[in-house]
């Protein structure tokens, strides 16, 4: 058994910064991540950090274009703070040492990024998260922050009160990959998930092989509701063949999207006729996959991106990550070439529900960065803004774990007064399969009051079922499940949606449950089985996968990234508002919470979006 | 297994005759397309299938104890990396196959391997580059725990040896306040800077392989990148050189380059621990 101050689990962005910061109140802190930390996904990111840093710019108008870019389903307490903090911890990454791109007077360079209405995006050339990362994790070398590297978290030990406000977090179990141990690790003050994306849910994506929902997941099956899961960014270029990301900064620097006809069809075709390719990137995706189904697209599947008339010395000085990028992934040379370009899974904008303060509904327990939902992105989250968001609320979360007195936070979580419960006509019963072991899938929260046998409790669970997964010896392989799902996500709850669509991915989900009862591990060694890790993280990207598609089933409106074929308005009478799942008795429930528009200053007014 | 030596590159006007990193790729592509328009005529049927040796070990499994090399044969699609190779026959004929991956893009460092003879990473080398059957093995000058998968420990060890932080005396009071840096000292940085220590240096180096406390080329870089920061003090400076300039620090370095060949990133390594060097000889004369 380990203990700590404050376990932060996953140690990408957010969690390297939540760590520090609850190192710096004081905290005896560990991080607990499954790769190392600078193999984090966190390091994939190329574009830039949005913060208002100069003169005629400021953080409201950086909140008004995220609260536009959200298409009005962000929260205004949450983007309020997102762009009040992110000036001050980017210039804390500078002082840090992060190797910024710079001006002609030496401070750090800003770039035009779509949505934004001010060149406020600051960058280290096209692979600022490379930068972002490994700065932050020299910081914890710095300070000599415990780090489990190669350690699974797998549970999370919560009290199993029936009510989920009133249950505590005590602590997580991780299995250590290198050895095959199952050990518990008790927090004293609070765990912090900070475990990303779930791109692995769909089988074309930017995201890591590693980025599978596990926090989320995990969280949500010890009753945090998730929130805004149908709300997930398809970004407008990835590379055809491999999902590999074209930062957004191609565009910000000038770079052009034609069709097969040579047509610039942003403009030509009317989908932005002011922004053009810099519109916001729900309705860029759009507009090439338009191009495409009305047979303007390259061999029927892409559209070209355009960067050679920027110069080699541009290219080089803001975007050579991308030449190798397109060079070593796809074969082309963007000097001489345009890129061949097509929208993926990039960003799930919902996820835990949380406050300002990273605190989700049961008490001890915080999430931060892409896992969390505070939410900032709404239903469209703007380019260069998932960068502030790990640093401002990964320290808040930090800060606040470790004791720190935030203040009281605006945004409320779990089910409150204003919940307002929902209803969704599914073809099959979602969530839980009956079956004689009751722990195989969705297993809720765990036992006791006292903060150590909880932990031990959990610990003894998940001992076992580590070792029943180990010892089984035929069924089936996570890998055909995987394979399954991934293939009807795509197919069914893409960038474009309709009804009939979501019911299939829904029917092909449950069908996934109920082969994953007899899922079994090939590989017999405790010695780094990845095989194991693979199986218990197809668990999570199947109740994933469900939460998305019942919420995008559920919201029969057309708003940021969600797109419904029969549902073609923005519906803001009935539609602004929070869907929100709650895992209970063995299946999702549905319900809402209005979305707060009204600021510091001001009440956000929503308008029709146009770029 | 040993590393490939370079004899004939240990003068250190080599630097210059190096081609750049552009070059390389290029000639990369071209001998690659030159191959795939090879492949994709219509000759043998199993020229489509990709044949993989890969080392198998696992200390505990009764069969595979003993190492070995197992045959998998792929169905080869265009673009295929040896990573995706490695993927497929995981997922479709054994899943006991173990390695590190995650980003599939070069920069999360993971998989880095022994493809060929060489360190490479799995995610950005085209099969259609090698000739096959291609040999996939665990990175060399490392203990092997799992199939592929070697211990990174002693790598990072020495990585964190160096200070691997920025370190000034004199940070801005202000907290919306930067750090000038000129451009030209961004530039000077910015190749170590993109180091995601992967390990290929380290285990394609022979006197790393021979001296365990020999910092090697990814510790040295790491400090370079600190050292020529002029963001960080003289007095700073001072010190990250009295770390550098001792017996397993720079002077280790027998300029073999064999770090710079293999380095995923096109990261100078070999130069950078040259211009350590100067600089360390520079640092001690101020002390006469």
């Amino acid at each position: 058994m380990y203990e700590h101050d404050v376990i932060v689990v996953g140690a990408g962005g957010a969690g390297l910064r939540a760590a520090i910061a609850a190192h710096e109140e004081g905290a005896d802190v560990a991080l607990v991540t499954k790769l190392h930390p600078v193999r984090s996904h966190t390091g994939a990111a190329e574009g830039g950090i949005n913060a208002a840093l100069r003169e005629g710019d400021d953080w409201e108008l950086h909140a008004y274009d995220t609260m536009k870019g959200s298409d009005y389903l962000g929260d205004a307490p949450a983007i309020e703070t997102l762009c009040q903090d992110s000036p001050k911890e980017t210039i804390q990454l500078e002082h840090w040492g992060m190797a910024f791109s710079r001006e002609d007077d030496g401070r750090v360079s800003q770039r035009p990024f779509g949505g934004l209405s001010f060149a406020r995006t600051t960058y280290a050339g096209a692979e600022t998260g490379h930068h972002l990362l490994h700065t932050m994790y020299e910081q914890v070398v710095k300070r000599g922050i415990q780090v489990y590297d190669e350690w699974y978290v797998s549970q999370l030990a919560v009290t199993n009160e029936d009510d989920p406000e009133e249950r505590d977090c005590h602590g997580v179990i991780g299995y250590d990959i290198q050895t095959g141990n199952v050990e518990g690790f008790v927090a004293r003050d609070g765990v912090i998930l900070t475990t990303g994306g779930l791109g692995q849910v769909f089988d074309h994506t930017t995201n890591a092989v590693a980025n599978t929902g596990d926090g989320a997941a995990m969280a949500y099956r010890a009753g945090v509701p998730l929130e805004d899961m149908e709300f997930i960014q398809f970004h407008p270029t990835t590379l055809p063949s491999t999902g590999v990301l074209i930062s957004e900064g191609v565009r910000g620097e000038g770079g052009i999207l034609y069709n097969s006809e040579g047509e610039r069809f942003m403009f030509e075709h009317g989908y932005a006729n002011n922004e053009g390719e810099l519109a916001s990137r729900d309705v860029v995706a759009r507009a090439e996959l338009t191009e495409v189904n009305n047979g303007r697209g390259i061999n029927d599947e892409y559209v070209h991106l355009d960067m050679r008339h920027l110069g080699e010395e541009r290219i080089m000085d803001r975007l050579e990550n991308i030449l190798h990028l397109a060079e070593d992934f796809e074969g082309v040379n963007a000097l001489e070439e345009p890129m061949p370009v097509k929208p993926g899974q990039h960003y799930a904008m919902g996820g835990i529900e949380t406050d300002e303060n990273g605190e989700t509904c049961i008490s001890g327990l915080y999430a931060a960065g892409e896992c969390a939902c505070v939410s900032v992105h709404g239903s469209n989250r703007l380019g260069g803004n998932a960068l502030p968001e790990l640093i401002v609320f990964g320290a808040r979360a930090g800060r606040h774990a470790a004791g720190k007195d935030l203040g009281e936070a605006e945004i409320s979580t779990g089910k409150t007064d204003d919940a307002e419960m929902g209803e969704v006509d599914t073809p099959v019963e979602p969530g839980a399969v009956a079956s004689d072991d009751d722990s195989a899938v969705a297993d809720g929260g765990a036992t006791f009051a006292d903060p150590t046998q909880t932990v031990e409790a959990t610990l003894e669970a998940e001992r076992n079922r580590v070792e029943s997964l180990l010892e089984k010896d035929d069924g089936i392989q996570q890998a055909e499940l995987r394979s399954k799902l991934q293939k009807s996500m795509t197919a069914n709850v893409n960038v474009f949606r309709n009804e009939d669509g979501l019911k299939q991915a829904l029917r092909d989900i449950r069908e996934v449950r109920e082969e994953y009862q007899d899922v079994y591990v090939n590989d017999p060694s405790r010695t780094f089985n990845t095989d194991l890790i693979h199986t218990i993280e197809m668990q999570n990207l199947i109740d994933l996968a469900e939460a998305i598609t019942l919420g995008a089933l559920a919201r029969d409106e057309f708003r940021g990234a969600h797109w419904r074929q029969e549902n073609q308005e923005r519906r803001d009478d009935v539609w602004l508002k929070h869907t929100l799942l709650s895992w209970e008795d063995g299946t999702p429930q549905l319900w809402y919470k209005p979305t707060i528009l009204e600021g510091e200053n001001k009440t956000y007014e929503p308008k029709e979006r146009s770029y | 297994m040993s590393t490939q030596l370079t004899e004939e590159s240990e003068s250190e006007t080599e630097t210059e005759r190096t081609e750049t990193p552009g070059d390389r790729r290029r000639a990369e592509k071209k001998a690659r397309q030159g191959r795939s328009s090879e492949v994709q005529e219509p000759t043998e049927a199993d020229e489509e299938t990709v044949h993989l040796k890969v080392f198998r070990y696992d200390p505990e499994v009764e069969g595979k104890m003993d190492p070995r090399f197992d045959d998998f044969y792929v169905p080869f699609e265009k673009g295929m990396t040896v990573l995706d190779a490695l993927m497929y026959a995981r997922d479709r004929f054994d899943t006991t196959l173990t390695f590190r991956h995650s980003c599939r893009q070069a920069i999360c460092g993971s998989d880095a391997l022994f493809i060929n003879g060489t360190q490479r990473l799995g995610c950005k080398t085209q099969i259609s580059d090698l000739d096959g059957p291609i040999r996939v093995e665990p990175l060399p000058h490392a203990e092997v725990v799992k199939d592929l998968v070697v211990d990174m420990e002693h790598f990072y060890d020495q990585m964190h040896s160096v200070e691997p932080y920025f370190q000034t005396n004199d940070e801005p009071s202000d907290e919306l306040e930067e750090q000038r840096q000129t451009r030209e000292n961004r530039e000077k940085i910015k190749m170590s800077t993109r180091c995601i220590w992967c390990g290929a240096c380290m285990s394609s180096c022979n006197i790393a392989a021979g001296d365990n406390q020999y910092l090697g080329p990814a510790a040295l870089n790491k400090a370079f990148r600190f050292a020529m920061d002029k963001r960080e003090g003289e007095d700073m400076k001072e010190h990250r050189f009295e770390i550098l300039d001792q017996e397993h620090g720079v002077w280790r370095c027998q300029t073999q380059f064999s770090c710079t060949n293999v380095c995923p990133k096109d990261i100078p390594l070999t130069e950078h621990i040259q211009e350590l060097k100067r600089e360390a000889v520079k640092n001690n004369l101020k002390f006469w």
